[in-house]
């Protein structure tokens, strides 16, 4: 009789099995097997059996390895310790077999043999090793040519990733790998060293689509766009008449009608034009993104913990990105040194925005407001004026004289 | 064109420094022109367009006239190193040594001769277990598959899971299979599964949601709370100001009356754990969208407030998935995604359509929301 009745049904159907992973890293690791019978008893007790935290770490790194231990020790002695470790994933997950081979034999040496490949915020994650392993590890790691870095976790600047943009996709407003390496460079130490209020990422997609899932999954989302014109090649919109129905598909799902179809020619009010990509996606031969090509940075995404879901708010409309991104660079500065001197013990940057007001933001980020930042005005006249946007009244110097100090005065 | 052997230059010298240090460390990822295929270095950012030869495999084209094709297989996310290292095998026959993942947990092979193609295919559906290409659309025909569920750690690795994530995964996509492996679905359709409220993998903004949930206040082990938790950060954690202190004790109580069952409490104070295996389970949120085509992005909202736990495969959630799937297949127009489709029919027709029950449980009365982020702009779809 099989150990594992219930997770021996997930092996069964055409989509490939974790639990044959798990089995197969059996074949070598006693952990691996472990993990199994454990998993089993969660199965049936429908709980999880991994106890909360525990802190561990590597010389010189705050973040990047996460303590697990199980509650059932005794009868699971291989994964008493279960200690997670982050690596830094090439940016847009290009590997070499080189790379990655090595990294395997580290890991069938010092771990599990199991990995999440990857984890949510993008890290290459080795899942599962006991506490003295974690140094030799990242040692291991640290030799390897072209060496392989720990990634975040807790407090701090967590890995930042990008799509696969101009690496392949013709549809790439900004050098997505670029900005999210050079990113990942410049911030090592914050990477490295949990020291803020909360968790913090950066995720580039190099167009409206999104393809990361930026704007909903991190603090701070680089989304590539464009100023001008779409580009139209007519003689590719002929061809695609032949085989769509341009009107039904391409013309009437702008969500502006900006666009009209007479049968032999596209047109497009670009000044109606959202940069939607729908009618991109629809015709990559024909249409393409215009050539004032730069990036929309959305601020605050977050999972609903503890105000309600967020999707990130528009605060830099647009920015060129040009190496060395310094735009960037002093935005992230400013924006963490605000959150870091007046965040709350695990409050998002989300959060501090609404506490504080979106007004606070703009002259910390020293950013112009404008149209491009609400869905609409406010739909309340209860508006905050600074003592400097007052006319210095009879009124005023009463109360001056009284001793009254007004909003914005020192 | 990109000067790659400048910014190889940059990354060793930015190495070298780090090794001046009595200790290497914080010299971030390899830099990524060292993992690029030569194809994709030669093209990078001069690509012209792209066309789906079948499901799972992508033909890109670049103004020089070079071609990459790459062939899409699915994965469970949880892999061994020995499929890992199978992976690089027949990466090595056929990809001179290079390969990626996507977002979305899929593997890729990239191949510049078409005649690689099928037997790459092949070689793959040869691997125990067999690895599956697909999951991908095609918007010009307006033909879409269904693309790999992402997900969070569940019972395998995580403290706070009210459900599991791999098993419920692979329940699900087993039964969605011939979405997968053929492009008959009318839009893109994301789905994405997290373990618990805490969403590490924010699954906040999917066109279908599997969410773990509990539904019992925390059952307090005071000897905890006394040996491992700071009392005022465990009162302050709760948004709806349902932990009290007990001082005398040294330790917290909870008003069950205000308790939600975020978990936000336990993830602060281990001293809180609130698992209950009966009452635990799973919520269905539908129509969140992140591309920002046709319409602006959107949150999901629930439609199935409670689902058992049934493992090993969880048939009624794999039943509500597929359910919301098919009545949104069956009537959605060209392109539309679940979003754009309840848009346009009205949530009443949805329940209706989807044969869901609708409950008080799914009507919002969770007021600590900002009334104010519905004010802010959540999109970059403006006019310049
Ligand atoms: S986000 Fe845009 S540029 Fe990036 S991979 Fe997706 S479609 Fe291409
Ligand atoms: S990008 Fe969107 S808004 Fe602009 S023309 Fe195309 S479909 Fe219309
Ligand atoms: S969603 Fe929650 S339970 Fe699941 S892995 Fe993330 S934090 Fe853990
Ligand atoms: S589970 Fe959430 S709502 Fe309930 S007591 Fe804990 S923090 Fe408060």
């Amino acid at each position: 009789m099989s150990e594992t009745p219930m997770l021996d049904e997930l092996e069964k159907g055409p989509f490939p099995s974790f639990v044959t992973e798990i089995k197969k890293a059996g074949e070598t690791k006693e952990a691996a097997r472990d993990l199994l019978r454990l998993l089993e008893r969660s199965y049936k007790d429908k709980k999880t059996h991994w106890k909360h935290g525990g802190i561990v770490a590597v010389k010189g790194y705050g973040g990047g390895v996460i303590g697990r231990y199980c509650d059932l020790p005794d009868e699971f002695p291989a994964v008493a310790h279960f200690h997670t470790v982050r690596i830094n994933q090439p940016t847009s997950k290009f590997y070499t077999t080189k790379s990655l081979r090595a990294i395997c034999d580290i890991w069938e040496k010092r771990g599990s043999g199991i990995t999440n490949f990857h984890g949510s915020t993008g890290d290459f994650v080795l899942l599962g090793t006991f506490t003295e392993e974690l140094q030799p590890l990242r040692d291991d790691l640290a030799e390897l040519d072209p060496p392989f870095d720990i990634g975040g976790s807790g407090s701090d600047l967590r890995t930042p990733s990008a799509c696969i943009g101009p690496a392949r996709c013709e549809w790439a407003c900004y050098d997505t790998l670029d900005v999210c390496y050079e990113m990942t460079k410049e911030y090592q130490m914050p990477l490295h060293r949990p020291m803020w209020p909360y968790k913090f990422k950066i995720k580039c997609s190099g167009c409206p689509n999104d393809c990361v899932a930026a704007k909903a999954r991190s603090d701070f989302a680089i989304i590539g766009t464009w100023r001008d014109d779409i580009k139209i090649d007519q003689n590719e919109v002929k061809e695609y008449a032949k085989i769509m129905d341009i009107q039904a598909e391409v013309v009437d799902l702008c969500p502006t009608g900006c666009m009209s179809w007479d049968g032999s020619t596209l047109s497009i009010d670009n000044a109606n034009c959202v940069r939607c990509m729908h009618c991109i996606n629809k015709m990559p031969k024909a249409l393409a993104p215009g050539d004032d090509r730069g990036a929309t940075v959305l601020i605050g995404a977050k999972a609903p913990m503890l105000d309600g879901s967020t999707i990130g708010w528009v605060f830099l409309p647009f920015v060129k990105l040009e190496r060395p991104y310094d735009e960037l660079k002093e935005t992230l500065d400013n924006l963490w040194e605000w959150w870091d001197e007046e965040g709350k013990f695990r409050e998002r940057v989300g959060e501090l925005i609404w506490r504080k007001g979106v007004r606070e933001v703009l002259k910390v980020l020293d950013i112009e407001p404008s149209p491009y930042m609400v869905s609409s005005p406010r739909n309340n006249p209860f508006m905050f004026f600074d003592k400097s946007e007052l006319i210095h009244s009879d009124y005023i110097k009463e109360l001056e004289r009284r001793g009254i100090k007004l909003k914005g005065e020192e | 064109m990109v000067d790659w052997e400048e910014r190889q230059k940059e990354y060793w010298d930015f190495i070298a420094k780090r090794r001046e240090k009595d200790y290497f460390s914080d010299f971030g990822p390899p830099h990524y022109s060292l993992m690029l295929p030569p194809v994709v270095k030669d093209n990078y950012g001069k690509w012209k367009y792209h066309e789906v030869v079948k499901c799972g495999v992508l033909k890109h084209v670049s103004e020089s006239g070079d071609v990459v094709y790459s062939i899409r297989a699915v994965t469970p996310r949880l892999l061994s190193i020995q499929t890992i290292r199978d992976f690089c095998d027949i990466a090595d026959k056929y990809c001179d040594g290079y390969i990626r993942w996507t977002t979305r947990n899929n593997v890729e092979f990239l191949v510049t001769d078409e005649s690689k193609i099928d037997p790459l295919i092949n070689d793959l559906k040869a691997m125990k277990p067999a690895y599956p290409v697909g999951g991908t659309h095609d918007a010009v025909t307006g033909k879409y598959a269904l693309s790999n569920i992402v997900h969070t750690q569940g019972w395998v690795h995580c403290h706070t899971p009210a459900i599991d994530a791999s098993g419920i995964v692979k329940a699900v996509m087993d039964e969605l299979f011939e979405y997968f492996e053929e492009m008959k679905l009318p839009a893109l359709c994301r789905i994405s599964l997290a373990c618990c409220a805490n969403m590490c993998g924010a699954v906040h903004a999917s066109d279908i949601a599997i969410v773990g949930i509990h539904r019992a206040p925390p059952l307090i082990d005071d000897d905890g709370v006394r040996r491992m938790c700071e009392l005022p950060s465990t009162v302050a954690s709760c948004p709806n100001a349902a932990i009290k202190m007990k001082p005398k004790e040294k330790t917290v109580e909870v008003d069950s009356e205000k308790c939600m069952f975020c978990g936000n409490c336990y993830t602060m104070c281990p001293g809180m754990p609130m698992f209950d295996p009966e009452n635990d389970g799973t919520a269905i949120m539908v129509a969140g969208k992140i591309s920002a085509a046709r319409s602006d992005p959107a949150l999901s909202k629930v439609v199935v407030p409670w689902i058992p736990n049934e493992p090993p495969r969880w048939p009624k959630v794999v039943d509500a998935v597929k359910k919301i799937l098919e009545a949104w297949a069956s009537d959605a127009k060209k392109h539309e995604r679940i979003a754009e489709w309840v848009e346009r029919i009205g949530w009443e027709k949805f329940f209706e359509k989807t044969g869901l029950e609708f409950t008080q449980h799914l009507i919002n009365d969770y007021n600590r929301t900002p009334y104010i982020y519905a004010q802010l702009r959540a999109s970059t779809n403006f006019r310049w």
